[in-house]
């Protein structure tokens, strides 16, 4: 049983951020960054099942500058086994990374693929769809639940209505909600040991995938500041407003 | 509850862009020790302080440590908070690879102890007395007894305390009357009482190594007769097991101004069993190995204490608005402006940061000096540096204590009356903060070992140590105009050290009584001229560096030495001209009055 996770290097969490003055993206220069938090919980997942003995490897990759590789060996340094960068500098859309971890899986032909469900950075929450999708695999999404049986993969979903359970048969592609697990601390001598652990560095190129932009962002900008709110004398009054003002209702 | 975020930007400036990292990697076991590899170390240590040390810092000082019948229950959430901090190593980073340790810098451990002390000083102190009598037993404790104790003290699993104060004797060490008698099988009997004794005892862990002074029935009297012993809580068999309990019994806690969740002991030594680690009589020497890591340690506390008071005041002045600023209003669409328009917040947060981060600097050098000193292959450079870390170990303990109490002070300023209140946390960093300038000998007994010891030792080599490089650096960077409003305030407060060092030692010839009177203020004013020599290297880099990638980082690093060069380091006059004025003003006051 190997087991494919797919980690990105994003923004940390704590950082306040700004939008670039030509309003092309957000700044990130200088900016501390970490590893998405929902992906930290997939690493967290492949880890708890590689220990307990039902898988028997762990790959980490990342797409992305160099620098990600800070982020693989944080990776390895939770527990996975080995890691591969696909280095690229350029802007890399969830479609080209969708194609281009398509390619690394039919190298490493894993069992069961983990990733977080979205990024924090752009919360686009499509890649794993998309993965799925490409590969022609079952798919299970926003999962807080992850049980390995023979042949199939039983997970729990967080959906609007409540948990939904799912029997996928593997090899399939699993999106890790916030309440799967609550990721490890990282222990110093792992980190000693990460750096020995095996880091492959291949690119687009090597892998085939066009990578070019598909969606052409016009323009970022700071959501508007809040305004202040106003009390309403009783909810008569609130329901003509959010009708007749906000025109929510 | 106080946020934290580890400055682990500045640290790695101060590692690496000011100081000699990448030549630390040289030194045998170091190779692997990149800036990279530092960085992710870094990282995990402040996501692991702030997420697990940070929460039960406030909490912990509401509960404080709890006495039943001879048991000390640290607060709620320390046991597990400990459990986690050895297990992912934290507790052992520099402790040796042989006996379970992770064999890396003491540099490092340094600065991640800066943010173990940031996020919750009292937590800090029990796997710090662990580190103090690791140094002790290290240098002078047999073969047998490291390899009984060290792996499990490595591991966590037993802790270490220090038991040197009685009742009747703290700072004169000499007077102490706990007794050892030795035993047929090499062993001690060891009887008396200690008092203030940090992590004596507690439920962390499963056993405590307690390192105590006591004397022989034989032994000179004083401190020539002092020697050092190993008491366990618990007698281990000689698998290194728990064997039977020693007679060695926790009688009470204090209850203390600040560092509450840390337990201060009175530790009753009943017939206890216990091993000599050196020779006899010399436990002072033992003993002072073990102090001279604790005052470094001391100082770091501090260091942690200022970083976090400081970035609270900055966000706390960031968001707080009241008033307009002087020049009209900044922030038109608000009621008021932040509090940070104010001139006098302004003054009071660069006072802030300009002496957290010229301590942080000041640490690093000492830090790095240290790791050169235990493992460079060439015996004079190990001299020079032990000479350097020496000197500056009575600065780093007692200026950092103090500029940790003005800094944590000025936090409750900022915030006014919520500094007052316990809600914020800010009281409570300066109730914290102010042991520091108390314990591990307090910020007097450093000015004296300062001036008593460093500076007459090796024939007065000692402050060469500081001098000779500032001379150089001066020298290297004579009629440099752009650095010049740098440059000459640090020759001026460097030429007024080397003036206060003669002033004192001749007046100390003729008149023992001239050293304790000058020591605090010559203790004060090498540690202004440490910070100004420090921040005047830190400028130089940022007027080379101000317009990269990283320009705001490196422009407030100019700015902030701009700051300390002009507003703080005046104070070194007061300092000087006290010391020229000699102790005879107060001396020959009338015992009579007081």
């Amino acid at each position: 049983m190997k087991i494919l996770v797919c980690v990105k290097r994003v923004v940390d969490a704590n950082v306040k951020i700004s939008v670039k003055a030509d309003g092309s993206g957000v700044d990130l220069a200088n900016l501390k960054m970490a590893m998405n938090p929902f992906d930290e919980i997939a690493v967290e997942e492949a880890v708890r099942l590689r220990e307990s003995g039902k898988a028997d490897e762990g790959v980490a990759v990342s797409l992305g500058k160099s620098a990600c590789q800070e982020t693989l060996r944080t990776a390895l340094a939770m527990g996975l086994d080995r890691a591969i960068l696909v280095e690229s500098g350029e802007e890399l859309q969830p479609l080209a990374v969708a194609k281009l971890l398509a390619e690394v899986v039919k190298q490493e032909k894993p069992d069961l693929i983990i990733m977080g469900k979205q990024a924090i950075d752009d919360d686009n929450n499509q890649t794993g769809q998309m993965l799925a999708a490409l590969l022609g695999w079952g798919q299970g999404t926003f999962v807080s639940q992850v049980v390995l049986n023979e042949g199939e993969v039983e997970v729990t979903r967080e959906i609007d209505g409540g948990l939904e359970t799912l029997a996928l048969p593997l090899p399939a592609v699993v999106t890790a909600d916030l309440r799967l697990n609550e990721p490890r601390y990282v222990k110093l001598p792992n980190i000693m040991k990460a750096k020995k652990k095996p880091l492959e560095v291949i690119t687009p190129a090597d892998l085939g995938v066009d990578i070019r932009p598909r969606l052409e962002i016009l323009k970022v900008e700071e959501p508007p500041k809040r305004s202040g709110g106003i009390k309403v004398a009783d909810v008569a009054e609130l329901v003509d407003k959010l009708r007749n003002e906000a025109r929510v209702l | 509850m106080p946020l934290y975020r580890a400055p682990i930007r500045d640290m790695l400036f101060a590692y690496y862009e000011l100081h000699q990292g990448e030549a630390l990697r040289a030194l045998p076991g170091f190779e692997e020790m990149d800036r990279e590899t530092l960085e992710s170390i870094l990282d995990e240590a402040g996501k692991f302080v702030s997420e697990r040390l940070l929460p039960i810092n406030r909490s912990g000082d509401e509960e404080g440590c709890h006495w039943q019948d001879g048991k000390v229950t640290t607060p709620e959430g320390f046991k597990a908070a400990y459990r986690d901090f050895v297990e992912a190593g934290w507790n052992s980073i520099a402790f040796d690879a042989e006996y379970g340790g992770q064999g890396l810098p003491k540099s490092l451990h340094m600065l991640v102890d800066e943010m173990i002390c940031g996020c919750n000083l009292s937590f800090s102190l029990y796997p710090g007395l662990t580190h103090g009598a690791w140094g002790a037993l290290e240098s002078y404790a047999d073969p047998a007894l490291k390899d009984l104790y060290f792996p499990r003290m490595a591991s966590g699993e037993w802790s270490g305390c220090m038991c040197l104060t009685e009742a009747h004797c703290g700072t004169d060490l000499g007077l102490l009357r706990t007794r050892a008698v030795s035993q047929t099988d090499g062993s001690y009997r060891i009887t008396g009482s200690k008092i203030f004794i940090t992590a004596g005892e507690h439920d962390l862990s499963e056993n405590i190594v307690h390192l105590v002074l006591a004397r022989t029935p034989d032994a000179p009297a004083g401190i020539k007769g002092v020697s050092l012993f190993l008491v366990p809580k618990i007698v281990p068999d000689s698998e290194g097991g728990l064997g039977e309990p020693n007679n060695v019994t926790c009688g009470a806690i204090e209850h203390k101004m600040g560092i509450k969740a840390s337990a201060t002991c009175v530790i009753n030594f009943d017939d206890a069993k216990g091993w000599l680690v050196g020779e006899p009589n010399k436990g002072m020497r033992a003993m002072f190995k073990m102090m001279n890591t604790e005052r470094l340690a001391v100082g770091m506390q501090g260091l942690g204490i200022a970083e976090v008071a400081y970035q609270n005041a900055v966000a706390y002045a960031q968001e707080r608005l009241q008033g307009r600023a002087p020049g009209g209003a900044k922030q038109t669409d608000a009621a008021a402006d932040p509090l940070t328009v104010h001139p006098d917040i302004r003054r009071m947060l660069l006072t802030m940061r300009a002496l957290t981060e010229g301590c942080r600097a000041l640490s690093v050098w000492v830090a790095q000096q240290l790791d050169f000193a235990n493992h460079a292959s060439d015996p004079q450079a190990r001299q020079q540096a032990d000479q350097l870390v020496a000197l500056l170990t009575p600065v780093v303990k007692a200026y950092f204590t103090d500029a940790a109490f003005e800094v944590a002070n000025l936090g409750v300023q900022i915030y006014g009356g919520h500094g007052y209140v316990r809600e914020h946390g800010m009281e409570q960093l300066v109730r914290d903060a102010r042991i520091g300038q108390l314990y591990e000998g307090t910020n007097g007994v450093q000015a004296m070992d300062l001036v008593g010891r460093k500076l007459p030792m090796a024939d007065g080599a000692l402050i060469e140590r500081f001098l000779i490089p500032v001379r150089d650096y001066l020298k290297e960077r004579e009629g440099d105009a752009a650095l010049a409003e740098f440059t000459a305030p640090l020759a001026e407060v460097a030429q007024q050290l080397e003036s206060a060092t003669e002033t004192l030692l001749r007046n100390a010839a003729t008149n023992p009584a001239e050293i304790g009177a000058g020591a605090v203020d010559f203790l004060q004013l090498f540690g202004l001229a440490a910070l100004a020599f420090m921040w005047v290297r830190m400028a130089e880099i940022g007027l080379n560096l101000r317009d990269g990638d990283e320009a705001l980082f490196y422009q407030a690093k100019v700015k902030t030495a701009r700051f300390f060069i002009r507003r703080i380091l005046p104070r070194a006059e007061a300092h000087y001209r006290a010391i020229e004025a000699g102790g005879a003003c107060m001396m020959d006051f009338d015992d009579r009055a007081w």
